[in-house]
């Protein structure tokens, strides 16, 4: 197998106290969608976030494209970042610019190419996600799932080697679900691009997946090929991918004895 | 908005800013009625008391400004305050005998230079001396004088009686 | 006693927390002076800013400083004329608007207008995660978002301040001479005779020059800075316009006693 695009080793972060990440190892291997799912609250947003250098960890070492990317200053830590595309949850596009413009914002501000052929970049990476007919709307007057079409336009703009998507399945019907999921697998692989996409919709990124990764309390609990992590051992692992209510992550919020509750009140 | 209409408004804001400091320049401050201490000459004066005189008070001649004090030293050898006019050199023709006085600009206003030209053949030139001063009235002592006069009179009377 | 080391816990905690957002602010203020020249280059970020910063605070300060010239004018014409110095009205007038009311009441009309705009404006970009896309765009904010905004409002306040302080004397102009009767000439011969171009006008301009720079930092650090969600922004938003007051209140005593205070 090749160089993984993306290495984790021992990764540790902590956002004031709480401990988010305790030692994570991670892989992500070019041409491949990789999944990385867990329970709200788990940090999967922070994960994306450390690999676009966005936060640095406490300790261990992130490596993009062999390059470490924590001890990057800020030119190459940009430079680093225009191969990269990043999929937000809200879209994040630009509330006092149009579809057309939003897509074409990454285009304008790192190249310099003839109006004419950034209309024709703008109206291709369009037509890829199907809004052509969008173009000129503003982001207030699209759905939340149009939204985010633009928004993954914007994303592929520079043609980027790898794309990090997320929570892109989040408050989506299943109609505008169904056409993220395919439109991540056919960019994936028309482009050839790596994808990672983080999520806690088990069935939607299982689908598309080449490889997941289980996160758990700021470590990686499980990993593996979709179907193969749903015959997993770890009792973890079928609790969230089968949605159990309840099994190694309890029902209940940590608490003192019910009875002893009930009696203080008196 | 429209680029084209955004350029204009920001041009008209702008525009309208430099007119508004170009008046406040020219029409509020004194910039286009005394112009810089460049073309003005100074003379000096010795005054025994200058009362409220300060640096920028006007200097008039017949009520018509001619220019400003430019400076205040205080002559130790001589025991007299030393003002130093700046005088337009539009009007560079007074004669050197020329009076100064300090005088009120109504009863609670500030205090100024009137000259008053006299008769010589000779004009004041730059860094000539003006010798015929006359000092600014301090109300207490014109008070005291007065009270001090009237007192001698009722004096006078109940002596007479 | 648990009671009193609480006190004192919460007293340093909020101490330290004061120093770190101080120095943060400062760091921010750093960072966006070093992105300034670059917008330089980009001028027509700075010419839209100066349009939604400057243009539309226009009618604002015009309004404001017209009302304030005329009651300038009603007010120091009713005072002046117990003395017989109604002519001095000019004088009057312009010293105060050009010295004080020009400057400080423009920055805090400014700071209420443009200000908690500004606040509200980059604080819903950062809960709106816009700012965060622009970095992993490889686009950096502070240059391509603050810096623009932050010459604007230090290139407008000069503007707006001297268009107050211009408007401003006309209205008192208009009370003192058009309908109260002053002598037009008197009015100002006055005027130009006690306002001096380096003590008054310069030193007003000085002043709104620096009140431009302090609110258009304290608004785009308070909105930089915000929590990013509806509170945070709307506390933002407030914090802007009562730190911008206290700033330029007590900024304008410091430098007024610089400046005349020989």
């Amino acid at each position: 197998m090749t160089e993984p695009v993306v290495q984790i080793r021992d990764l540790r972060f902590a956002r004031g106290n709480r401990l988010i990440f305790d030692g994570v190892n991670l892989d992500i291997h070019a041409g491949c969608v990789t999944a990385i799912m867990g329970p709200s609250g788990t940090g999967k947003t922070t994960l994306l976030k450390l690999i676009g250098g966005q936060l640095r960890p406490l300790s261990g070492s992130i490596r993009v494209n062999g390059e470490e990317v924590p001890s990057l200053g800020r030119h190459d830590l940009y430079r680093m970042r225009k191969q990269l595309g990043m999929l937000f949850q809200s879209g994040a596009l630009l509330t006092d610019i149009n579809v057309f413009e939003n897509v074409a914002y990454p285009i304008r501000e790192h190249t310099r190419l003839p109006e004419a052929l950034v209309r024709d970049l703008v109206l291709m990476k369009l037509e890829a996600v199907g809004l052509r007919g969008a173009a000129g709307l503003m982001p207030s007057e699209l759905s939340g799932g149009m939204a985010r079409r633009v928004a993954l336009a914007r994303a592929i703009a520079l043609d980027p080697m790898m794309v990090l998507y997320d929570e892109p399945f989040t408050g989506q019907d299943p109609i505008s679900m169904g056409v993220l999921v395919k439109l991540i697998r056919e960019l994936n692989d028309a482009l050839y691009m790596t994808s990672v996409v983080v999520s806690h919709d088990v069935a939607e990124t299982s689908a598309i997946a080449d490889y997941a990764y289980l996160l758990s309390n700021g470590k990686v609990v499980d990993h593996g090929e979709p179907a193969a992590l749903r015959e997993s051992e770890s009792r973890w692992s079928q609790q969230f991918l089968k949605a159990l209510p309840d099994g190694p992550v309890a029902f209940h919020y940590p608490a003192a004895p019910f009875y002893d509750d009930l009696m203080q009140g008196g | 908005m429209n680029s084209r209409t955004l350029e204009i408004g920001v041009g008209l804001f702008v525009a309208a800013g430099l007119a508004a400091l170009f008046m406040l320049a020219m029409q509020v401050s004194n910039l286009a009625s005394l112009g810089g201490d460049a073309d003005s000459y100074t003379v000096t004066a010795g005054f025994e008391n200058i009362g409220g005189l300060k640096v920028r008070s006007p200097v008039t001649v017949s009520g018509v400004r001619v220019g400003r004090v430019s400076a205040i030293d205080y002559d130790t050898t001589a025991y007299e305050a030393v003002v130093t006019l700046s005088i337009d050199s539009t009007y560079n023709a007074f004669p050197n005998d020329t009076s100064a006085s300090i005088f009120t600009a109504g009863l609670l206003g500030e205090q100024y230079i009137a000259l008053d030209p006299g008769g010589a053949m000779e004009n004041l030139g730059e860094g000539s001396r003006i010798r015929l001063t006359q000092s600014a009235l301090v109300m207490e002592q014109i008070i005291g004088q007065f009270l001090y006069s009237m007192a001698a009179k009722n004096e006078e009377k109940t002596s007479e009686e | 006693m648990t009671l009193m080391l609480d006190a004192i816990q919460q007293l340093g905690r909020a101490t330290l927390d004061f120093f770190e957002r101080l120095g943060r602010g400062h760091l921010f203020l750093m960072q966006v002076l070093v992105s300034v020249p670059a917008t330089l280059l980009r001028p027509r970020l700075v010419l839209r800013q100066m349009h939604s910063v400057g243009v539309l605070t226009l009618l604002i300060i015009v309004v404001s400083g017209l009302f304030v010239g005329m009651v300038m004018g009603l007010q120091g014409y009713n005072t002046l004329v117990d003395f017989g110095a109604e002519d001095s009205l000019g004088v009057l007038v312009a010293l105060s608007l050009v010295r004080e009311l020009g400057p400080v009441v423009t920055a805090l009309l400014f700071a209420g207008r443009a200000g908690s705009a500004l606040s509200a404006e980059i604080g819903l970009m950062k809960a709106t995660e816009q700012l965060s896309g622009m970095e992993m765009m490889a686009v950096d904010p502070v240059r391509r978002v603050i810096a623009p905004r932050f010459l604007s409002a230090f290139l407008s306040m000069p503007l707006l301040a001297a268009i107050f302080s211009a408007i401003g004397v006309y209205g008192g102009w208009f009370i003192g001479v058009s309908l109260l009767g002053v002598d037009d000439g008197a009015f100002w011969s006055q005027m130009q005779d006690k306002v001096d171009l380096h003590g008054d006008v310069y030193n007003g301009v000085i002043k709104s020059v620096v009140f431009g720079f302090v609110v258009g930092w304290i608004a785009l650090f308070e909105g930089y800075d915000a929590v990013p969600t509806a509170e945070g922004v709307s506390r933002a938003t407030t914090q802007t316009v009562v730190h911008s007051a206290l700033a330029v209140l007590g900024l304008d005593f410091v430098l007024t006693a610089l400046m005349f205070g020989d």
